[in-house]
């Protein structure tokens, strides 16, 4: 037992009202935890706090029972006895009369009332005392909002757990409910209450029991609320929005068929409101309540239904528009429109339950009739007006959905429009029967009727759909009996000839279109129930193939026939229809494939390409085939390359090797089951070089699209794949003469020497060597990391002597190997032969990277191979330099170690650092009787590249070290860098007194910042904002640098734009606006023009105290931006020009 | 520089059409106040001249749709240019007399000077800056 002095000191701090709420959270959690753990009885604490129980001071009897209350709540998992039950209800229910302290009486019985079974219930008699004194008692709608809530909740509660209990009281339950929840207005009491009504009603069945002569009055208090219109800010309410409530009330509107004689008429008469979202409602609540009414009661409204929904229809569609741009084949495209949506859902739900009422209203329906009539007036689509195509398109919409419903309404359907939609068609049965035997020589000469044309695909489409649908459901669902399929199948034959016509004659979009679809349409009824047979299938293969290589002029109607095929191909490789598809198979897959190897000029290339590909991705079966097919023209043309140096073969083979590794790769992974196909494209082109032995291919850009084919090919691999992949190559390289692929050439001979030799050496680099080697790089770019490079340190040297020669893939490679190094899945070292830190001192001991900074290199370079003064300035100019070489592929190193966070990197940065900061007396070029010009201009490019090494390790590469070439990529890793180095190249730019030195800090400092994410740079925004300015005004001398300014201006306005960062700019104000205004004439850039001119703008935001002493200038240099020879930068500046000249005086007088 | 005149008439345009009439919430596309016809430019020359229709012959308001046009001029264009703004012939019972009045600088600075009308100019102009 607690002591009484704790327990009543706990309960004196609850009570108080002067107390902090915390502090009376804490004391009831202290006293809900002692009955929680048996130290106190539920009736020890009643005992103790009688007082507060029965005091006449109302505030402490209020808030002494609340605590009861809100102990119970905290206690409803603690089993209770079923006597303490009873006198704490009965307490509960007592207090329900006492309005002063009425809330803790109220989340008391809310507390009893939910308890779960386990830990003891309220009984059925105690509840039924607490619903009569809630009946008796309570005036809900003269209560708070609180209260209110917490009255519903305990109405609620009561019907959904003790429904045996207050159904027998009836009447005066429902009276009480009905009163209790009239104009309720706030949104969560609301959602309460249209959940009430909704179970109530469910308690009160029977049409002839006490709720029958209620439901007009309670409908009467449900309808004020429709449609709900509801416009609280958002934040308020606990997150009810309007779809909820509108919802509640839809569950309640359609919980009884009690509600019908009030609901329907009330949501007719609203759908005829001008207002969108009643309508949209009105439709949703009407579909609702069709299924739960029933048919009986609804078919009395059938009529107004349809006359409504028809209504909805015409006049929610908007004017349609042919889109037939090169990427979207659409077809007619309404405006996506919610109300015909949900008008046409209602319409489908209602059909579904009354059959053949509502399609007898179709059927007879006069407007359809009249719009059926008016077809034949209008020839092709641009002829129609525009309510005619709406008229036409809603008719559509409206048979489609009847036909889709179901077998029957499908039937009648048919019976109804078909014989005549084909009459105005031309091509009734009469003349059908009149000459039976020469129908296949039967030519539509008459073009074919736009409307009619409409409305039989969409009716034919329609029937696909229904049975392709039911008979994956269930087989034979669908009879070959049915009146409509006997239709389809006597009228296919002059259907297909009557489509095919209009693809070769109408000059019209819209007629194309169709043409095509109804096409499509024939051939993919699923096999055993087509009314198409084989040989008619055939045919319309064959008529879209002839289409494919033949009439690629016609755009449209070539990619609306390839589309057509893709979708045929799918759907019969989806069904298994083995017959269709081997026909498919040979009318299309063979003859594709053959296009791309026979040597045909007639059809342009890159169609080629997109057709075989588009059919390939339709299936995986026509893919294999395809993947073969086009491997062999490849290797065939490359063949001619290698061999007979064949320029006409480089450019196709380049279109084939994008083609491959941008669309027919990611697909094959994607569908990924054909491992040995990826695998064997990369080894067949390795045997292939194998097998050649000398070739010589001038064809850079062959090279390049090889590499990337490579690259695609081996990353998609899986990992024994790759390995062996890997091992190929390795020999093919090995077996190449000019490689020193022997470990003894590294490490031991001083590097100077060897430095030369390899220099000499690699000079003579053959054509075929460089493919190897280069195709090698890509292979070992794109391995993951758990992949084994064999014998890694001889590559690494071999990559290493070659980067020096300038050959960027190898120093690619070398990243690559470096970031993935040692790191696999399962943790565990993988590289047997290497560890990562062996291997960074194999690079790092060849002195080439310590030695940059002070000319060593250079000097050994200019003694060695005599270099002459004119060679060097050439080397300067031609970017050939070692140490310029040397920088760029120790920045591609960088780059590996930087994402996969490597300490070593910090070295890296270093060696760059120090090149930026060589100052030009220390250099011993000057000993060689050099001028002195072309020595700063050899240093000038030396440091410009080391500047610029900071732009590849901070960017993103779309060539290597990426997540498709499984780069193992630390998160974060921009921001670590960039707070890493900012700290570095900030002293060191103040610090720096060399004009040289310091504008290349600048560089590196604005690729930094440019490539980071906008959210660290927010954080340093004030210390970065000075460096940042002085770094625009120097990029701004020089046009070569405009993309970097351009980047470097827009991490400016990123940070002029948001507010941390203008807190940050308030102090800077004028250098900032200095600065921009210089850039508002920049010659060679329109997006830096505009650009500085929005920064201007979101400058104008800053307090006016600050920027007031700017406003002249600014409005001087915006005028004459308002002359600048860009529209977009005049639009800009006469923005800005406003919200300069809006911040003082209004005047015109600047 | 503006090279070709017609780039910089539709530039023009599109800053135009977008106004409010004082009177009523439709632009002055929609009211036919103003017209494509009715604007003139001349780069070489500098020169932009634009005649518009007032809605009733007597209309009231003739003289601030005059001057929110030549506010939104003055703002919108390089200072070189000479703007001339006048109503079409015919169109208003006072007509010598409001062309007067928008074409006399001293009259319009004065005009500017007055808050209650620069308050409704920018008003009018508001919908054109977004």
């Amino acid at each position: 037992m607690a002591e009484p002095s704790q327990l009543s000191h706990l309960t004196e701090s609850f009570v108080d009202s002067s107390r902090s709420p915390t502090q009376q959270a804490a004391s009831l959690d202290k006293i809900a935890s002692l009955v929680k753990n048996d130290v106190l009885t539920m009736e020890g604490l009643v005992r103790e706090m009688q007082m507060y129980l029965t005091t006449t001071d109302n505030i402490v009897r209020a808030r002494g029972i609340l605590l009861l209350a809100e102990v119970l709540t905290c206690l409803a998992t603690k089993p209770l006895d079923n006597a303490t039950l009873h006198s704490l209800i009965g307490f509960f229910t007592d207090r329900l009369a006492d309005w002063k302290a009425l809330r803790g009486a109220l989340v008391g019985c809310l507390a009893l009332m939910r308890r779960k079974s386990s830990a003891g219930v309220v009984t059925s008699t105690d509840a039924k005392a607490v619903a009569e004194s809630f009946l008796q008692n309570l005036q809900v709608q003269s209560l708070g909002q609180h209260d209110r809530k917490l009255c519903f909740e305990l109405l609620e509660c009561l019907l959904e757990r003790y429904p045996n209990t207050v159904t027998p009281m009836g009447d005066e339950l429902i009276y009480g409910i009905c009163e209790a929840v009239d104009s309720e207005k706030d949104p969560q009491c609301l959602m309460l209450t249209f959940h009430i009504v909704e179970v109530l009603v469910q308690l009160f069945p029977d049409t002839s029991g006490p709720f029958a002569s209620f439901a007009g009055d309670l409908f009467e208090i449900l309808s004020c609320y429709f449609p709900i219109h509801f416009t609280h800010p958002r934040g308020e309410d606990l997150g009810i929005k309007r779809d909820d409530l509108s919802r509640a009330l839809m569950l309640a509107f359609s919980s009884t068929p009690m509600f019908e004689p009030f609901a329907i008429p009330l949501l007719l008469e609203k759908l005829s409101s001008s207002l969108p979202s009643a309508k949209l409602d009105s439709l949703k609540y009407l579909s609702s309540c069709t299924s739960n009414y029933g048919p009986e009661r609804m078919a009395k409204h059938a009529r107004a239904i349809w006359l409504s929904i028809k209504d909805a229809l015409y006049t929610s569609l908007q004017e349609p528009t042919l889109s037939f741009t090169s990427e979207s084949l659409d077809g007619l495209v309404f405006q996506e429109n919610e109300i015909a949506k949900e008008a046409l859902t209602l319409l489908q739900q209602v059909i579904v339950q009354n059959n053949g009422l509502f399609l007898s209203l179709i059927v007879e329906d006069e407007d359809i009739n009249i719009i059926l009539n008016a077809v034949p007036s209008y020839e092709s689509y641009s002829d129609i007006p525009l309510q005619g195509k709406l008229k036409l398109f809603a008719a559509g919409c409206i048979l489609s959905i009847s036909t889709k419903t179901s077998v029957a309404c499908c039937n009648m359907i048919f019976e109804s429009f078909f014989p005549r939609l084909m009459e105005i068609l031309g091509l009734s049965e009469k003349k059908l029967s009149g000459d039976h035997s020469p129908k296949d020589n039967y030519l539509i000469s008459k073009r074919l009727n736009f409307g009619a044309l409409y409305l039989s695909v969409e009716l034919l489409a329609a029937c696909r759909d229904l049975i392709a649908g039911s008979t994956q459901i269930a087989c034979k669902s669908v009879s070959t009996y049915e009146t409509s399929y006997c239709m389809l199948h006597s009228f296919s034959n002059l259907l297909t000839k009557a489509f095919c016509s209009t693809l070769v004659t109408s000059p019209h979009d819209a007629d194309i279109y169709f043409g095509v679809k109804g096409l499509q349409i024939l051939a993919t009824f699923p096999g055993d129930v087509s009314p198409v047979p084989i040989s008619k299938f055939e045919n319309i293969l064959i008529t879209f193939m002839s289409i494919i290589t033949m009439d690629f002029k016609k755009t449209l109607l070539w990619r609306l026939a390839l589309k057509a095929l893709m979708n045929i191909g799918s759907f019969i490789d989806k069904n298994n229809e083995s017959e269709k598809i081997l026909s498919y198979m040979r009318i299309v897959v063979e003859k594709i494939v053959s296009l791309v190897s026979l040597d045909d000029v007639t059809m342009p290339f890159p169609l080629k390409l997109e057709a075989i590909s588009g059919i390939g991705r339709s299936g995986l079966n026509y893919m294999l085939h395809i993947i073969q097919g086009f491997e062999e023209a490849l290797f065939a043309n490359l063949s001619e390359i290698y061999v007979h140096g064949n320029v006409k073969s480089a450019k196709v083979t380049i279109w084939l090797l994008e083609c491959y590794s941008n669309k027919l790769l990611p697909w094959i992974h994607e569908n990924g089951v054909f491992e040995e196909v990826l695998l064997r494209f990369p080894i067949n082109i390795w045997k292939q070089i194998e097998s050649c032995v000398d070739f010589s291919v001038p064809e850079k850009e062959l090279l390049d699209a090889m590499m990337t084919a490579m690259k695609h090919a081996v990353a998609f691999c899986s990992e024994e794949s790759q390995n062996e992949i890997i091992q190929k190559s390795y020999n093919v390289l090995s077996s190449s003469t000019s490689f020193p692929l022997k470990e003894s050439v590294a490490l031991t001979i001083p590097f100077q020497l060897e430095g030369l030799q390899l220099t000499q050496k690699m000079d003579n680099l053959s054509c075929r060597d460089e493919w190897i080697l280069s195709l090698f790089a890509s292979v070992v770019i794109a391995v993951r990391p758990q992949t084994h490079i064999p014998n890694v340190k001889v590559i690494l040297n071999l990559f290493i002597t070659t980067l020096l020669k300038g050959h960027v893939p190898a120093a690619q490679a070398l990243g690559s190997i470096v970031n993935k190094f040692g790191k696999s899945s399962t943790g565990s070292e993988i590289s047997s032969d290497c560890t990562l830190e062996e291997a960074l001192d194999i690079i790092f001991q060849l002195k080439l990277w310590t030695h940059l900074d002070n000319g060593a290199l250079l000097r050994c370079s200019v003694n060695g191979s005599e270099m002459g003064h004119t060679d060097l300035c050439q080397a300067v100019v031609n970017n050939k330099l070692p140490q310029i070489l040397a920088i760029t592929g120790l920045s591609w190193i960088g780059k590996g170690l930087l994402l996969r966070g490597h300490d070593k990197v910090k070295d890296v940065t270093m060696i760059f650092l120090e090149c930026l900061l060589s100052n030009g007396n220390a250099l011993p070029l000057s000993q060689h009787s050099l001028e002195n010009s072309c020595e700063q201009d050899l240093r000038a490019s030396v440091m410009k590249s080391a500047a610029d090494a900071f732009r590849v390790l901070m960017s993103d590469s779309e060539v290597c070290l990426n997540r498709k070439f499984h780069a193992i990529i630390r998160p974060l890793y921009k921001q670590r860098f960039f707070s890493t180095m900012m700290p570095i190249l900030q002293p060191l730019i103040m610090k720096s007194d060399s004009l040289l030195s310091r504008s290349m800090l600048y560089r590196a400092f604005a690729h930094i910042i440019s490539e980071t994410p906008l959210v660290a740079v927010l954080g340093e925004a004030k210390k970065l904002i000075p460096i940042l300015l002085d770094c625009l005004s120097m990029l701004n001398k020089d046009a070569q640098d405009k993309d970097t300014l351009y980047s470097l201006l827009l991490v400016l306005s990123g940070i002029l734009t948001d507010k941390d960062g203008q807190e940050a700019v308030v102090d800077n104000a004028h250098l900032v606006i200095n600065c921009l205004t210089g850039l508002i004439a920049y010659p060679h850039m329109m997006l830096v023009r505009e650009t500085a001119i929005q920064c201007l703008v979101a400058m104008s935001e800053l307090p006016h105290a600050r920027i007031y002493p700017m406003r002249i200038q600014v409005l001087q240099a915006i005028s004459k931006a308002l002359d600048d020879s860009r529209r977009a930068v005049r639009q800009e500046a006469v923005r800005c020009r406003q919200a300069w000249a809006s911040i003082a005086s209004r005047s015109l007088h600047f | 520089m503006l090279s070709n005149p017609l780039t910089n008439k539709k530039f023009l345009i599109s800053f135009l059409f977008n106004y409010f009439d004082p009177e009523h919430p439709y632009s002055l596309e929609e009211l036919k106040v103003i017209t494509e016809d009715a604007i003139e430019v001349d780069d070489q020359q500098s020169y932009v001249r634009i005649t518009f229709t007032p809605t009733v012959e007597h209309c009231s308001m003739a003289t601030i749709i005059g001057l929110c046009l030549r506010v939104k001029l003055l703002r919108s264009l390089p200072s070189r240019y000479k703007v001339d703004i006048r109503v079409a012939p015919g169109s208003h019972a006072s007509e010598s007399a409001v062309n007067k009045q928008l074409n006399d600088k001293e009259r319009v600075a004065a005009a500017l000077e007055n808050p209650n009308l620069v308050d409704m100019v920018d008003e009018c102009l508001a919908p054109s800056y977004n």
